[in-house]
């Protein structure tokens, strides 16, 4: 019996009412109730059956940089440019996930160095109306890769997105052809992109610059494609595979180079940025 | 004969009548020709009022109308000496996107677009005109084949979406895409894309991330689908109307937003009622773009559609 069983077991008496939710979590994959400070401190990934949780911009930066880093603004954009309204009023919607996230919209970039090695690291928040790209999400990513050219370093993504912010249609679609001019100058610089697919990142945002890396990580059992399951399983009627539209899935038919346990992302990307980064010029 | 869609109970009501009426003339009968003049100029003008304030949701029917002109109408009626070429060099040939050589009016270009086919078995044959990434591949190579020989890229977008299908998720639809933009955006020689009945999300703007993007008139171009987005974000299958309108889907309102560059006018009552004035129109539109584009240099063509797509929703 593991220490968390008998620390489970010791708990049974008490009704889940009495349990604070902060305290103890369920794991979403495998149902082991988990202390969450030290699911926490296993980089949230269950240790019972390696599930890699859904985590925000600042753990990913706490997990992947040295200490030290500066994350940097989130560039302003038109808010509400459609003036949409589907049940609830878009601002609404905003103004309820902002009060909810530690930052303005769904990718936060900051600039640090990767066990020495310069980046901009780019986090998407699933947690910010689903990590979705609007206008927002496009200006950030770009901006990121434009402070990684006039830093002659690397950019790195990890991308999460259930795909385009419907809420602001076809600028949202705008934001493909607009990440893939700034991959295109990064390319031009010379600079590496390195592209960390975690869960869940489909739609738009990987039929653009979630697959356009010179590196493709992927975390594993990550939810990785461009329709929507159910929308497939609509459209062809059957029972789609096992482990279908997943990390090693995408592995299997060569879609990513590698599929990375989070305790070890940090080592392989700074492993990747001492091949491909620029010397520093003295 | 034209099938009528919902919204044009009115008029198709009337012209049974007036075909009953022409049915039952005699020829010589004056009080009936007379009752046909009258009611003829009565439907045309009910034409004309109707397709002057289509809502969202009319024009995406008229947009996805079974008789509007598809990409090989188009072909036909205004490009010459097409050679189409085939085959992505990898997997397949994906005839949900037709592509070659061909002239527009006396300039030799490269034309991609999606063709949905016209009666079951061509549209079986090409997908319904929703790609595979191999669709896509084809695109990438005859963009770069343009490249390399100077010749200008016109493409007609017309599709639902790219196709969602296992297969086409294990062959890489989503890098398909995201390539096929990236090539878009790395032409050194004009592209001018014209958006021409459905522009259906990524599957769309995989060939549309051009100097110079045009629509038809009663054209529709989104992100989603408006059924797709009723079902997500109202959670029914009934508020495709009201996403419609809430997303901006028509050609009039991408042009307010500067995603689209020029509305080219369709025929009263839609392309559907006369192809080739459609056609003609779309010709000389695109003529006119490819001309003023043909004044820059490659890297100012680059340079220039970089800076259309940076724009799009800034400050």
């Amino acid at each position: 019996m593991s220490w968390l069983d008998k620390v489970r077991n010791s708990l049974s008496n008490l009704s889940k009412r009495d349990t604070p939710d902060t305290l103890w979590m369920k794991c979403p994959s495998c149902g082991e109730m988990l202390y969450a400070k030290d699911f926490e401190a296993n980089l949230s990934v269950c240790p019972k059956c390696e599930h890699h949780g859904r985590i925000g911009a600042k753990a990913r930066f706490d997990q992947l940089l040295d200490a030290g880093y500066s994350v940097l603004p989130t560039p302003k954009v038109p808010e509400n440019p459609l003036n949409f309204r589907d049940t609830k009023k878009y601002p609404d919607r905003l103004k309820a996930a902002r009060a909810a996230n530690p930052y303005p919209d769904a990718l936060t970039n900051a600039l640090g160095t990767i066990e020495g090695a310069k980046a901009v690291l780019g986090v998407q928040d699933f947690a910010f109306m689903g990590g979705s790209m609007g206008m927002a999400v496009g200006a950030a990513f770009v901006a990121g890769v434009e402070k990684a050219i006039a830093e002659n370093c690397a950019y790195v993504i990890c991308t999460a997105a259930g795909g385009a912010r419907m809420q602001e249609g076809i600028l949202s679609l705008m934001q493909m052809p607009k990440t893939t001019v700034a991959t295109r100058r990064l390319a031009a610089a010379g600079l590496p992109y390195i592209v960390v697919l975690t869960d869940p990142t489909t739609g738009g945002v990987t039929a653009s610059y979630a697959m356009l890396g010179d590196v493709q990580i992927a975390e594993p059992g990550a939810l990785i494609g461009f329709a929507g399951q159910r929308v497939i399983q609509d459209t062809i009627r059957e029972k789609l595979p096992d482990g279908f539209q997943r990390a090693e899935y995408l592995h299997a038919h060569g879609m990513v180079d590698m599929v990375v346990h989070r305790k070890d992302l940090k080592g392989t990307l700074a492993m990747l940025l001492g091949y491909l980064a620029r010397k520093e010029v003295a | 004969m034209i099938s009528f869609l919902d919204f044009e109970k009115p008029i198709a009501e009337l012209e049974a009548r007036i075909a009953e009426l022409r049915a039952t003339a005699s020829g010589s009968d004056l009080d009936i020709e007379s009752e046909i003049g009258k009611l003829e100029k009565k439907s045309s003008g009910m034409l004309v009022a109707t397709y002057a304030k289509l809502t969202p949701w009319q024009k995406t029917q008229v947009a996805r109308h079974p008789q509007r002109p598809h990409f090989l109408d188009y072909i036909r009626l205004i490009f010459t000496d097409f050679v189409p070429l085939a085959g992505d060099r990898v997997y397949g040939e994906d005839e949900a996107i037709v592509g070659g050589l061909a002239t527009l009016d006396g300039r030799k270009v490269v034309v991609i677009g999606h063709e949905k086919g016209h009666d079951t078995p061509s549209r079986i044959k090409h997908n319904f005109g929703s790609a595979k990434p191999e669709g896509y591949r084809k695109a990438i190579r005859l963009m770069e084949l343009a490249s390399k020989f100077g010749l200008p890229v016109v493409t007609l977008v017309d599709t639902a979406g790219a196709f969602p299908g296992i297969e086409a998720e294990e062959r890489g639809q989503a890098e398909a895409i995201a390539r096929s933009t990236e090539a878009c955006l790395a032409l050194e020689v004009p592209m001018v894309a014209a958006i021409v009945g459905e522009g259906g999300s990524g599957g769309a703007i995989a060939i549309a991330a051009a100097n110079k993007v045009l629509m038809l008139e009663h054209a529709i171009y989104s992100v989603i689908s408006p059924e797709g987005a009723s079902s997500i974000l109202w959670r029914t299958s009934d508020k495709a109307a009201e996403a419609a309108t809430a997303m901006k889907v028509t050609a009039q309102d991408l042009l307010g937003l500067k995603v689209i560059d020029a509305v080219v006018p369709e025929p009263t009552g839609g392309a559907h009622r006369d192809p080739a004035a459609t056609a003609r129109a779309l010709a000389d539109a695109l003529g006119h773009e490819l001309d003023a584009l043909g004044a820059l240099s490659g890297p100012q063509l680059v340079r220039q559609r970089e800076d259309r797509f940076l724009a799009i929703g800034s400050l």
